[in-house]
Formats: structure tokens, sequence, C-alpha cells
């Protein structure tokens, strides 16, 4: 098994000796390591590994139980929070109202006010800005993409995406990656928490491997999956 | 318009606007307060003059339960979907969201009462012998002092595991100042007794809805960023 490696040249993210406990149980138990900026990182592991809490609490989302985190320099998420786009494994969004009433809500909160970045979004993931549909009324596939809409609403620095391909079909899961690819090559750091780990293989930079809230391992392909 | 401002001002119209695609909370509110008419008319046949002394109580009863029923909904709606967590990563000030859900509940409740006070005059024969103009500011004193407070509580029970019973546990024994202000001051406009004067109560709801609103504007951001 190799080493998990922490030692980064240029750490856009940086957390220390991280440690989440829901009650008595440990979702995170003592991370500690990096990650570079303009990389596409694919978070592994199984159900229950931490995957997600860690994202939750670099979003800001969930503070630490114990443990240091340093996002772009500051030590508090909520102070770059600007910086961050993030996607969750529900919608986020409103199932009675279009996607693009959605996007206009949420482009307010960050004080955007231009109707054109809602429908370069949109678009930008393969659906139909005209759409006047509810969300409620499109397919899993659909919700998740104008989810990722939403996250990239504000051009974000740092893009969180927790299982952004399931349910969604094979054909529009590879247009997804090809468009954070094309992202990371435009300076974006992306963190992809996903169990359809085939889908990132020879477009993430990195994979981390997490087991029972620690990481176990990073690795540039994913050999070690036969092995683990 | 400020930034937390338009904030609001969009929180609001959202929230306006899937309330009138979706009817959730106003048609369970008028059900609710349709059916606290009906019954309580039945169950005591009141005279005009009987009716004067106990209306104040039973309106502002029947409004607060069924303000709890639009409470709830409010943050419910946040809930599906795990929407409310797109809020909280954004930068958005945690208070916009607060004053757009209390104004938001504000017009609903108010809807409701609007919509349920020539029901209230005609089933329980009412006429009001006192100042009526003062009850708009009862009115408004009174169901801002609900909803502010209910908005605060419902998010504050918003992660337990059972809201609905949680919200009235926490709400009504808080409102119970308010509650005895407004329905003071409703009785005794109703009544007309020149001996007493409905402004005593006024000043205190109004006092009431200062020191709430203060608190949870203050306390607000601590309950949505909570764990």
């Amino acid at each position: 098994m190799n080493e998990p490696n922490t030692a980064q040249t240029n750490p856009i993210i940086a957390v220390t000796n991280l440690v989440k406990q829901f009650g008595r149980f440990a979702a995170l138990r003592g991370v500690s390591t990096s990650f570079e900026a303009s990389r596409l990182y694919g978070i592994l592991g199984d159900n229950g590994a931490g995957k997600t809490t860690l994202l939750r609490i670099l979003a800001g989302l969930v503070p630490p139980t114990r443990g240091e985190i340093s996002i772009l320099g500051k030590k508090n998420p909520r102070e770059v929070c600007r910086e961050f786009g993030y996607m969750a494994h529900p919608s986020l969004l409103y199932d009675e109202m279009s996607g693009v009433e959605n996007l206009r809500y949420f482009a307010r909160l960050y004080g955007l006010e231009d109707e054109a970045r809602c429908a370069q979004v949109i678009a930008a993931v393969g659906l139909d800005p005209a759409l006047e549909r509810p969300v409620g009324q499109y397919s899993q596939g659909m919700r998740q993409r104008m989810s990722l809409a939403r996250a990239l609403l504000n051009d974000p620095k740092i893009l969180l995406l927790d299982e952004p391909f399931s349910n969604v079909d094979i054909r529009s899961a590879r247009e997804m990656v090809k468009l954070l690819g094309g992202m990371r090559d435009q300076g974006k750091t992306i963190f992809v928490v996903t169990h359809q780990a085939s889908l990132l293989d020879g477009a993430a930079d990195e994979f981390i491997w997490m087991d029972a809230g620690q990481i176990v391992n990073r690795t540039r392909d994913l050999t070690y999956m036969e092995t683990a | 318009m400020s930034a937390p401002t338009g904030i609001t001002w969009a929180t609001l119209t959202k929230d306006v606007r899937l309330e009138w695609r979706s009817k959730d909370a106003i048609n369970s509110m008028l059900f609710f307060a349709l059916l606290v008419v009906v019954v309580f008319s039945f169950s005591f046949d009141p005279e005009a003059e009987e009716s004067r002394q106990i209306a104040g109580g039973l309106v502002w009863v029947a409004f607060l339960f069924a303000a709890v029923v639009a409470l709830n909904q409010t943050w419910a709606r946040e809930l599906r979907n795990q929407v409310l967590d797109a809020y909280r990563v954004s930068p958005a000030p945690a208070n916009s969201l607060f004053v757009a859900k209390a104004l938001g509940n504000f017009i609903f409740v108010s809807v409701l009462e609007a919509l349920m006070t020539p029901l209230f005059i005609v089933f329980y024969k009412l006429r009001v012998l006192g100042p009526a103009w003062q009850l708009i500011p009862v009115a408004i004193l009174g169901t801002w002092a609900i909803v502010v407070n209910g908005t605060f509580f419902a998010a504050m029970s918003l992660r337990t595991r059972s809201r609905e019973i949680m919200l009235p546990l926490l709400l009504f024994p808080i409102t119970i100042p308010a509650l005895l202000s407004m329905v003071e001051a409703t009785t005794t406009i109703l009544v007309g007794d020149p001996s007493t004067s409905a402004k005593f109560w006024i000043v205190l709801l109004a006092t009431y809805d200062v020191v709430f609103t203060t608190g949870c504007l203050a306390l607000f951001g601590t309950v949505l960023h909570a764990e």
C-alpha cells in the first residue's frame, strides 16, 4: 500500500488531525492531508468511510470536532464561501420552481444579477435554459445536472461534488466528467466523491482512498482498487 | 437595493411564489381555523354580549394554532432536497433569510386573518363597541409576535425528530405574554368599557415585539449554522 501523500507543494486546502464525532460514532479519525490547486481529485471509499463528512466540513456545513483546516489561507471555510461550489447528493433545488427560477434565486444569494450567467451554466451542463418545467418533474439525471449548474453559478475556485453521477446515464456522466476536466484545466480545484470510480479513470489527477474515517491511500490510478 | 435587502426580497418573493403554487400552508391554515370557528360556535351558541367577552381569546387562539401549520411548512420546504444547505454554503447573511421567512409568514397569517375575521363576526354575532381602529395595531403587532417567534423556533426545531410537536412546545409558553396582551386588548376594544383602555396592552405588545425580534435576529445565525 502506498503511504498517504501529505506533502504538497502548493496546497489550496490543508487539513490537520481532522476528527468528526457524531455522538459515539467517529466519522473522521484524524485526517491530515493537503490538496493542490487546479487538480481533479476523486474521493473513493465504502459507505460510511467519511467521504461526505470530509466534503461537508470543507464546505463549512459541519464543524469538525477537532483538528484544523486551511482553505485558501483561511481557517474558517465561511470566510471563503464565495470561492466554493457545493453539490450534495440531494439536488438542493426547489421542486416547485423551474431550473432557471431556481438558479435566478441562488444567483441573488451571491449578489449576481446577470441573467445570462444562469442560462450559460444551464447550457454548460447540457440542459436547455428555456425548459419551463418545474424541477420536480425532471428526471433524476436532469436534476443532478441542474444541481451541478447551481454549484457552478458563482464561478467557484473550488468545486465540492458529492455523487454527481448517481442516476445519470453513462453518456451524460461522461460528458459531465469531460466538463469537469475542462474546468480543472481552467484552474479550478475539483473534489468528486463517487462510487463510480471508473468514470474518473484518466480524468482525475489523483484518487483519495478513504476507509473508516481515514485516508488510507492516495494514488494516480485505480489499480489500488484491485488490491484493496 | 442593498445586498441583504435584495436577498431578503428575493427569498420573500420565492416563498410567496412557492406558496402560491402549492397553497400548502394557506389551505391547511384555513381549514383548521374554519373548523375552530364552526365547532366553537356550535358548542357555545353564544349571545352577542357573551361573544364579546370570549371572542378575543377564541380568535387569537385559533390564529395561533393555525399559524403553527404555516410556520412548520415554511421550513419543511427548505428541508426537502436539503435546499437549506445551498443557502448555508452561500455568503448570504442569515438574518436576510430570517426576515424573509418572518415576513412571508406574516403575509400568510394576515391573509388567513383577513379571510377568517368576517366569519368570526357572523358566527359570533360580533359588534365592536369600543374604538374599532385600535384592532388594527393589535392585529399587526399580535400577528408579528406570533410569526417572529414561530419562525425562530420552527428553525430551531428543524433538525429534531418530532419537529411538529416541538414547535408548539417551544412557541406556546414563550407567546403567553403576547397572547395575554392580544386577548385583553381585543376584549377591551370589543366590550368598549370606558373605564379601561387597550393602550396599555398595545404598548406591552409592541415592547414584546421589539424585544423578541431583536433576540431572534441576534441568535438566528447560530441556529442556522448549528450542526
